[in-house]
């Protein structure tokens, strides 16, 4: 496996200015001959599909859910960035560059980075010109404002709802060219597998999920903008339809898997109530902007929270992290919650809980203030827990939120397999070890809108590709692979539900590799996943059969999938001997508990190639080159 | 808790239906219903029998995948709620609870609760954008949009897009959902050109579609999810009485 990051030479303000110039162009009238396959509708997914139908591409879109515009981009809440400095604060291209490179701890491109910023602003003249409702001040402009791990305001919103109202946007900009009739739709369709010929990827076969017919498509190229994997832990912010199936497909037929350790647990999520959860509620944590984090001084401590007074509490982001106090970022943010609970002084049920206290903003700028930026947060947080925020302090814990792994891609976004692009949260390069908040709905729209449209124009300038049709053989035979792993999920006829097995392989990697990992529990999920796995597929039970819409069998194959790849997971946490970003090995920590980064023997992504089985993946290096933000122990304090 | 359930069951849309009885009685208040229904499809696998299939992803309130019927109010008793966000707690220990889908002659039914909502699609594809492609936009600040107007756009772009007002009506209209997504636009200046040309396109689909007519029951208002005002829905009458004018009958 070559790793070529095919990063364009010259200062980097210059790079992506010079890389549009230089990449070949395809004549406008030869647009039409090219057919891309999008995989996902989310913000990456539906931007791409979007853009290259307005160039001319011919365009096949699909996603498993009914509708383009219910990807799970809809969820997010709090906003997105872009280097507007709108309000005169300082900010700028180079400042949210320097920022994403050290929130992400070192482990992120560079040049990649240097670009996203770049365009950011673009994004939000995109959005406005598409309708999107941002939050405006009476004058009539956008309002900002600033969020977890930033000190400039840079960040743009519609009330809790961005992640909604960009995909909306970018869902009206794709219906506009489906109605057009250039972009061919096709929702309740599941990616099963990659069609690779010669090396190149050249197609999909895809299950309707009504009728459980297996289709295959031909295409020029394939784009996955399919999400992460934090499902992976089973109880994530997630949707509960997210999962790892296109990536991990795609990585067995040849694409490098980067980084899969990344993973990012959100400290701001309603703390689970029972064995019954299904998944965890993410509160925006702009909520940290005006709730004060704490827990009880004495571990066991019962009182109610309004007797406790504060000379009992510990605010303890604000005592360890002065400077940035209950903005710190995410990973730092949770990874002192769990410090508080594993001493015994976490709260609520199970002691897994510390609370998110908005008493002293209420009184300094009155309950309307309050309710007019976060009402629709606390109605939320009564509405699943039963208690009521205005009274009692809200109770938090952190969960698997975002996956900043991905597959690989170079400067093109494409992966190791040529022709295969992979966008949005399902690639790795932007957000290295720990993601900005409001940074995820930038890098989508940023590889859909303004990076993917370009690139692929010179993939397709430059490859001179043959004609494949699906009547290729290497359709019929993975057609038949797909149509096999359906046929034996059906007959194991075991005694467990695909969702036991979910269940039992979250526990474990939430236990052992969630926010700390250690080398025993690393080396245990390692022997533990395989067996499960071998379990699964003599004791799974799936009932009906596989002509028809079948949720049982939809979810077991993404289970499948998830048990190969959560040995990965542990695989690259095992070998990543340093803490980083959402990665923290408890070996390797400072005495007073910060990470502690090895930057002499750890400054790569880590690229894992599929050598045939699961279990023997073999590792490669991108070494990371920081020429720009000189590489330092993140501080916060 | 212990709650009796009488759920819909039907193979696919060309099978005749029934409401089959079960009784679950290890429910915890703190359950979503839907994570209620998580319980009876495993218990369902459990027993050999398949498990009911109904649609659900985000179970927070924001994708609009998530429908039912439940005791005949479209997402359940409560106000402002989606069925993921329904939880247990608001039953009495021993409820019969009764769960169908979404019933519309524009939503065929695929299987047990799961119905086909792609129309809604259509009628988005026939008119519910702004017609600008990808790059060469203007500054955001160089469109001014005031705070009022504004928030009544985002009041409007709000709609989930889960159909409930649809399932609610009895004419099985679908004029909520299209007045929110005609309001949100025709309330910003970027949706000025387009106003009319979208209005008349969209309103023709959603009649091609098989929806109802509106006769201001209101019942949509009332379950949707995110509490869209039927006042769009005047907004859109007149929108779409001064474009057919101005355009003639078409």
């Amino acid at each position: 496996m070559i790793l070529d990051a095919r990063i364009p030479g010259g200062p980097i303000q210059d790079k992506w200015d010079r890389h549009r110039f230089e990449m070949k162009l395809v004549n406008p009238a030869n647009k039409r001959k090219f057919r891309v396959l999008v995989v996902g509708t989310g913000l990456a997914g539906g931007s791409a599909a979007a853009s290259l139908a307005e160039l001319g591409y011919d365009v096949d879109a699909f996603c498993f859910q009914d509708s383009a515009r219910r990807a799970h981009s809809i969820a997010a809440q709090g906003g997105i960035n872009a280097a507007k400095n709108y309000q005169n604060d300082g900010d700028s291209i180079w400042r949210l560059f320097y920022d994403t490179v050290k929130g992400g701890d070192f482990r992120a491109r560079e040049a990649n980075v240097y670009r996203l910023a770049q365009v950011s602003a673009a994004i939000i003249d995109q959005c406005v010109a598409q309708g999107v409702p941002f939050a405006r001040e009476y004058g009539g402009q956008l309002a900002n404002r600033s969020f977890g791990g930033a000190q400039v305001s840079r960040t743009f919103y519609a009330r809790g709802q961005t992640g909604q109202q960009l995909l909306l946007g970018c869902y009206a900009a794709l219906s506009r060219q489906v109605g057009l009739g250039k972009v061919r739709m096709h929702p309740r369709t599941e990616l099963l597998d990659v069609v690779v010929v010669d090396g190149v990827a050249r197609g999909v076969v895809a299950r309707d999920l009504v009728t459980g017919k297996l289709s295959s498509f031909a295409g020029d190229a394939v784009v996955l903008a399919t999400g992460g994997y934090a499902n992976v832990f089973f109880l994530s912010t997630n949707a509960k339809g997210c999962n790892v199936t296109a990536t991990w497909r795609a990585h067995r037929r040849g694409a490098g898997f980067a980084n899969p350790c990344f993973t990012q647990i959100h400290p701001t999520c309603i703390p689970q109530a029972g064995e019954h959860q299904s998944k965890l509620t993410l509160m925006s944590e702009s909520l940290r902007n005006d709730g004060r984090v704490w827990v009880p001084k004495t571990p066991g401590d019962k009182r109610p929270p309004d007797q406790i007074p504060d000379a009992d509490r510990d605010y303890y982001l604000e005592r360890k992290y002065p400077s940035f106090g209950n903005l710190a970022p995410r990973d730092i943010a949770s990874r002192s919650a769990k410090e508080a609970c594993d001493a015994g002084r976490g709260v609520g049920p199970g002691g897994r809980g510390v609370y998110l206290d908005f008493r002293d903003s209420i009184a300094r700028l009155g309950r309307a203030a309050i309710a007019d930026r976060y009402g629709n947060l606390f109605d939320m947080y009564a509405r699943i827990t039963g208690e009521d925020p205005w009274r009692t302090p809200m109770r938090i814990y952190p969960a698997p939120h975002y996956t900043m792994g991905g597959l690989w891609v170079d400067y093109n976004l494409m992966s190791t397999v040529p022709g295969l692009h992979v966008i949005g949260e399902a690639n790795f390069s932007d957000h290295g070890a720990n993601r900005l908040g409001a940074s995820a709905l930038m890098q989508g729209l940023a590889d859909g809108y303004f990076v993917l449209p370009y690139t692929i124009g010179h993939w397709f300038a430059t490859a001179s590709l043959k004609p494949v049709g699906t009547d290729h053989p290497e359709f019929r035979r993975v057609e038949a692979e797909a149509d096999a792993r359906l046929a034996r999920l059906l007959a194991a006829n075991g005694s467990r539900s695909p969702d036991s097995f979910h269940k039992e392989l979250g526990a474990l990697m939430w236990d052992k590799a969630g926010m700390a990992r250690n080398q025993a529990g690393l080396k245990e999920c390692l022997q533990r996943i395989p067996a499960l796995r071998e379990q699964f597929w003599s004791d799974v039970r799936v009932l009906g059969n596989g002509d028809d819409l079948n949720i049982s069998l939809e979810k077991a194959g993404r289970v499948a999938d998830f048990l190969e790849f959560a040995e990965l997971l542990c695989a690259d946490a095992l070998q990543r001997e340093e803490s980083c970003g959402g990665h923290f090995r408890e070996e390797h920590q400072t005495p007073d508990g910060e990470a502690r980064r090895d930057d002499r023997n750890f400054c790569h992504g880590s690229v894992w190639e599929w050598t045939g089985q699961p279990g023997a993946p073999r590792l490669h290096q991108e070494p990371l080159v920081f020429e720009h933000v000189k590489l330092a122990t993140r501080s916060y304090k | 808790m212990k709650v009796k359930l009488r759920i819909w069951r039907q193979e696919d849309a060309r099978s005749a239906g029934r409401l089959v009885d079960y009784a679950l009685d290890d429910v915890s208040p703190d359950m979503s219903f839907l994570e209620m229904l998580d319980v009876l499809n495993e218990r369902l696998v459990a027993q050999g029998e398949e498990p009911v299939a109904f649609d659900h992803d985000c179970r927070e309130g924001i994708c609009g995948t998530c429908s039912l019927v439940i005791d005949g109010i479209a997402h359940g008793p409560r106000r402002a709620t989606t069925t993921c966000q329904l939880h247990m707690r608001h039953y009495e220990d021993g409820a019969t609870i009764t769960v169908e889908p979404f019933r519309a002659r524009a939503f065929p039914l695929l299987k047990d609760l799961t119905v086909d909502r792609s129309s809604f699609d259509r009628i988005m594809a026939a008119g519910g954008f702004i017609s600008v492609n990808t790059g060469g936009a203007q500054d955001a600040n160089a469109i001014l949009v005031g705070k009022e107007e504004a928030d009544l756009a985002m009041d409007a772009a709000a709609c989930i897009g889960c159909g409930a007002c649809v399932a609610a009506c009895p004419n099985a209209a679908a004029m909520l959902f299209v007045s929110a997504k005609v309001g949100h636009l025709a309330h910003l200046p970027q949706g000025q050109p387009e106003r009319q040309r979208r209005v008349l396109g969209m309103v023709g689909q959603m009649d091609k579609e098989g929806f109802g007519t509106c006769r201001n029951y209101y019942e949509c208002e009332a379950v949707c999810p995110k509490e869209i005002p039927v006042r769009f829905i005047g907004e859109m009458n007149k929108e779409w009485r001064q474009a057919a004018l101005d355009y003639g009958e078409q």
